[in-house]
Order: C-alpha cells, then sequence, then structure tokens
C-alpha cells in the first residue's frame, strides 16, 4: 500500500525539510520502519529501545488516534494518511 | 451583580447577541480566570479577556520583558524591556478596561503553591512556555476539577484543546510523559512564527469566554492543530486513557509531584553526562587563544550559522551529523556547540556512543560564549 506520513515541523529538520514521505507498507509499524530506513535520525524521536512508540509520539492514521485503533499493527489501505504528532512546547529551553 | 451605564455602553456588541445578552456578560464579569504564563500565548489570552469584561484576570509570571519578545508578546511595547512582565500587564489590561480585577502573581507556579492560587480560579489558561509547568496545569486542574484552555506553539504549528476532568481527556492522556530535555527543539532553540501565538492565543481567549458563558461547544476531546505555513486546521478526536495516572479509573497520581524531576530536568541520565562533558565559553577562549588544535563543530540550523558562528567553527546540523560523520577529524578534540546549549548536548551524546570520546559540550552554546567571551557576536 502507497501512504503518506505528514511531518510535524519539530521533525522536519531530520528529514531535509520534507513536509511529506510517501512510502509502501501494510501497517502503521511498517509504515514508520520504513521511514526510518529512509532517515535513520527520526528512530529515537519515535521508537524506544523495546521499538515500542515513544510516549511523547502520537500517531493518527485519517486523523483517528492508532491508540484507539490497534497501535503499530493497524493495517493500512492504499493512499492513507499518517500523522505523527510530537508533544510540543514553545518559548524558552527547559 | 449590576452594570453601569458606562459598562453597558462598553459591552453593547456582547450585549446585543442572544447568545451573550445581559446574563452572559453577568457570567463574565463574575468569573475569575487564572493566566499561566504572559508570552505569546498570554498576550492575547489576557487582552482579550480584560476587553470581554472578565471580572478578575489572575497573571502568573515571575518573568521580565526582553527584546527578543516584542516579536510576538503584544501586550509589551519597546519602553517595557527591563520590568516585570505582570506588572506591565496589569497596568496595560486596567487602562484597556477599568472595570475589572487584576491580580499578579509575581512568582514561578510549583507543586507547593499551585493548588493554592489555582483554587481561587474557575478556569486556568495554559499559555506557558516549558513541560514541567504543563504538567503541572495538567494535574492541579484535574484535583481540583478545573477547566484547563491549552494552547502550544512551535515555529508554524499549533495546538489549542481543552482539557476537563469528568468531561474529556486530560493533557496525560494524550501525552503520557514528555520528551527528554533537549530531544524535541523548543521555540528558543526552533523559532516561531511571530503571529501564530495570537491565531492560537485568541482560540484559547474564546474558548475561555465559550466556556464561562455556558455558550456553544468546547474544544473538549478535541485536538485542533493549526499548520501556519499552509494555512489549515485540522481537528482531531482524543480520548481519555482509562489508564491515566492522573485522571484514569485507578489515578496513581493523587498529589501533586516533583515535575522538574518528571520531565528529567535535574536528573535524568542524559543531562547528568552533559554537565559532565562540558566546556564553559572562557575554557574554550582559553583553548582557542593557547592555539591547540581543537575542532569546533556547529550544529545549528544554517539560518542560525548566516547570523553568527564562533570564528574557526564547521557547520555541520545536528540532523545529519550522522550522515556526515566522516567529517569530524576524530583525532582532535572535538567541541560542540549550538545555541544554548541543548542541541549540542544531544550531539555529544551521540558522538560519544559512536566512539568519539574526546568530544565535550560548550555549556550555554554561542549564546553564552556572545555574553562572556565576544560582545562582537550578536544574541538572538
Ligand atoms: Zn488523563
Amino acid at each position: 500500500m502507497k501512504v503518506v506520513i505528514q511531518i510535524p515541523s519539530a521533525l522536519r529538520a531530520l528529514t531535509g525539510n520534507l513536509y511529506k514521505v510517501e512510502v509502501e507498507a501494510e501497517s502503521v509499524g511498517e509504515a514508520l520502519t520504513a521511514l526510518i530506513d529512509r532517515y535513520p535520525s527520526l528512530s529515537r524521536y519515535i521508537f524506544d529501545e523495546q521499538q515500542r512508540l515513544r510516549s511523547f509520539v502520537n500517531i493518527f492514521v485519517n486523523d483517528t488516534d492508532i491508540k484507539t485503533l490497534n497501535g503499530l499493527d493497524t493495517r493500512l489501505k492504499d493512499s492513507d494518511r499518517l500523522l505523527i504528532l510530537p508533544a510540543i512546547s514553545g518559548g524558552r529551553a527547559l | 451583580m449590576s452594570f453601569s451605564t458606562e459598562e453597558i455602553r462598553r459591552y453593547g456588541r456582547h450585549l446585543i447577541m442572544p447568545e451573550v445578552g445581559l446574563e452572559g456578560q453577568r457570567r463574565l464579569k463574575e468569573a475569575k480566570v487564572l493566566v499561566v504564563g504572559v508570552g505569546g500565548l498570554g498576550s492575547p489570552v489576557s487582552l482579550y479577556l480584560a476587553s470581554a469584561g472578565v471580572g478578575e484576570i489572575g497573571l502568573l509570571d515571575f518573568d521580565e520583558v526582553d527584546e527578543t519578545n516584542l516579536q510576538r508578546q503584544v501586550i509589551f511595547t519597546t519602553p517595557d524591556v527591563g520590568r516585570k512582565k505582570v506588572e506591565v500587564a496589569r497596568e496595560r489590561l486596567l487602562r484597556l478596561n477599568p472595570h475589572i480585577t487584576v491580580k499578579t502573581h509575581d512568582t514561578q507556579i510549583t507543586s507547593e503553591n499551585a493548588l493554592n492560587i489555582i483554587r481561587n480560579y474557575d478556569i486556568v489558561v495554559d499559555a506557558t512556555d516549558n513541560f514541567p509547568t504543563r504538567y503541572l496545569l495538567n494535574d492541579a486542574t484535574v484535583l481540583l476539577k478545573k477547566p484547563l484552555v491549552y494552547g502550544s506553539i512551535f515555529r508554524f504549528d499549533g495546538q489549542a484543546s481543552v482539557f476537563y476532568a469528568g468531561k474529556g481527556p486530560c493533557y496525560r492522556c494524550l501525552y503520557p510523559e514528555p520528551p527528554p530535555p533537549g530531544l524535541v527543539p523548543s521555540c528558543a532553540e526552533g523559532g516561531v512564527l511571530g503571529v501564530l501565538p495570537g491565531i492560537v492565543g485568541s482560540l484559547q481567549a474564546s474558548e475561555v469566554l465559550k466556556l464561562i458563558i455556558g455558550i456553544g461547544e468546547p474544544l473538549i476531546g478535541r485536538l485542533l492543530l493549526v499548520d501556519a505555513l499552509s494555512m489549515s486546521f485540522k481537528e482531531l478526536r482524543i480520548s481519555r486513557d482509562r489508564n491515566c495516572p492522573v485522571c484514569g479509573d485507578k489515578p496513581t497520581i493523587k498529589e501533586l509531584i516533583d515535575y522538574e524531576q518528571f520531565c528529567g530536568v535535574r536528573t535524568s541520565g542524559e543531562a547528568l553526562d552533559a554537565t559532565r562533558n562540558t566546556v564553559t565559553p572562557l575554557e574554550l577562549k582559553k583553548l582557542i587563544d593557547s592555539g591547540e588544535d581543537i575542532q569546533l563543530i556547529d550544529v545549528r540550523e544554517p539560518v542560525e550559522w548566516e547570523i553568527c558562528r564562533i570564528p574557526g567553527a564547521k557547520l555541520l546540523p545536528l540532523g545529519q551529523l550522522t550522515s556526515r560523520l566522516h567529517e569530524i577529524d576524530q583525532t582532535k578534540k572535538v567541541i560542540v556547540y549550538c545555541h544554548s546549549g541543548q542541541r549540542s548536548a544531544l550531539a555529544v551524546k551521540l558522538l560519544r556512543d559512536l566512539g568519539l570520546t574526546n568530544t565535550y559540550n560548550l555549556a550555554g552554546g554561542i549564546d553564552a560564549y556572545a555574553e562572556q567571551v565576544d560582545s562582537s557576536i550578536p544574541r538572538y
């Protein structure tokens, strides 16, 4: 399945400023792995050491949180839209 | 509660709308709203709440106005630089509307004072700029069962929602834990379009007014995303997490915790590593002056490099560090810097993990170097 992953501006520096990345994948987990294969520095922002989704990142498929679907195993259809949504915080540094 | 003829005239455009009317305006006048953070978001929020006639506005901030605020914090003007934010804002709001009360909290909100401060207000506006305060406000408003009107901004992206325990999810349901410090850039590191807090803050202000008057559909259970670059708005459904540690079925957080520790600001392994392997700006100057053959790596973005740089440095943006590793001379002592020392701390950890053990972080970044060593370098 060809799906489009939308990259948030917080992570765009790691995708050469690309706003949308198209990948081939059957599930959400596969799509994220395909994205990381292309941009390895994204890895630590998306998965922890146990390959679980990090707790400050949410993934939406066609505007639905994958937590309410099948998580990383959620199946994908052709032209599904994935959105990566990390926590953001403005202003001064921590 | 009654209105004077001046107030009737002032609020006329509200009073003639059936959704507001005298009853709605009376509710606004009786309401007490706390705005935490008088900055990019807090400016439009407090200005609109004051002009709308919210009877009591609390302003919480411990900071002073500085020049870099003026690009987006529209409540301040150039002569205000150096003055206490809450004082300047209070004067401005009372000039805008003398019929309201403005309380100032010139303090940092902490686990010790949060419940006592928030208890006196009906609604809390999250106009903060950091994760520890964000989680503190979330937990405190869940414990006190008050609505939290949330807004957050970064570069061209904004988020807004209303977190209201008992009626919808809280911030922890959405993000159980914050990113480790420095992993996701802050606005100070990544920048923000000056008008974006104006957009998001106005959204927050209108949610506050709706909650007070009791009209329309509040953003409870919905996360509104603003993308100013494509100028598109997107609405995502978010739901309460039954396992949420603070608002779930079996909460484990029943009182406020240490949020600096929770957010890893003080005690995370990464932060400890970062303090161990640092050089100060003065130490770096000594190294340069002594002629020692060091390699100075700048991990900021090219646009920041255009603004200023430390002479002799090589630009290698953080995102390209691993793919351009071969460009670093591993035989020399490597000193990495960024704007304020956070991205470079991450870079030092990355390089040390890859075996470059002679790598150090410039504490405080080029900003501290400009302040302490070389005043010809512009600060931003
Ligand atoms: Zn919750």
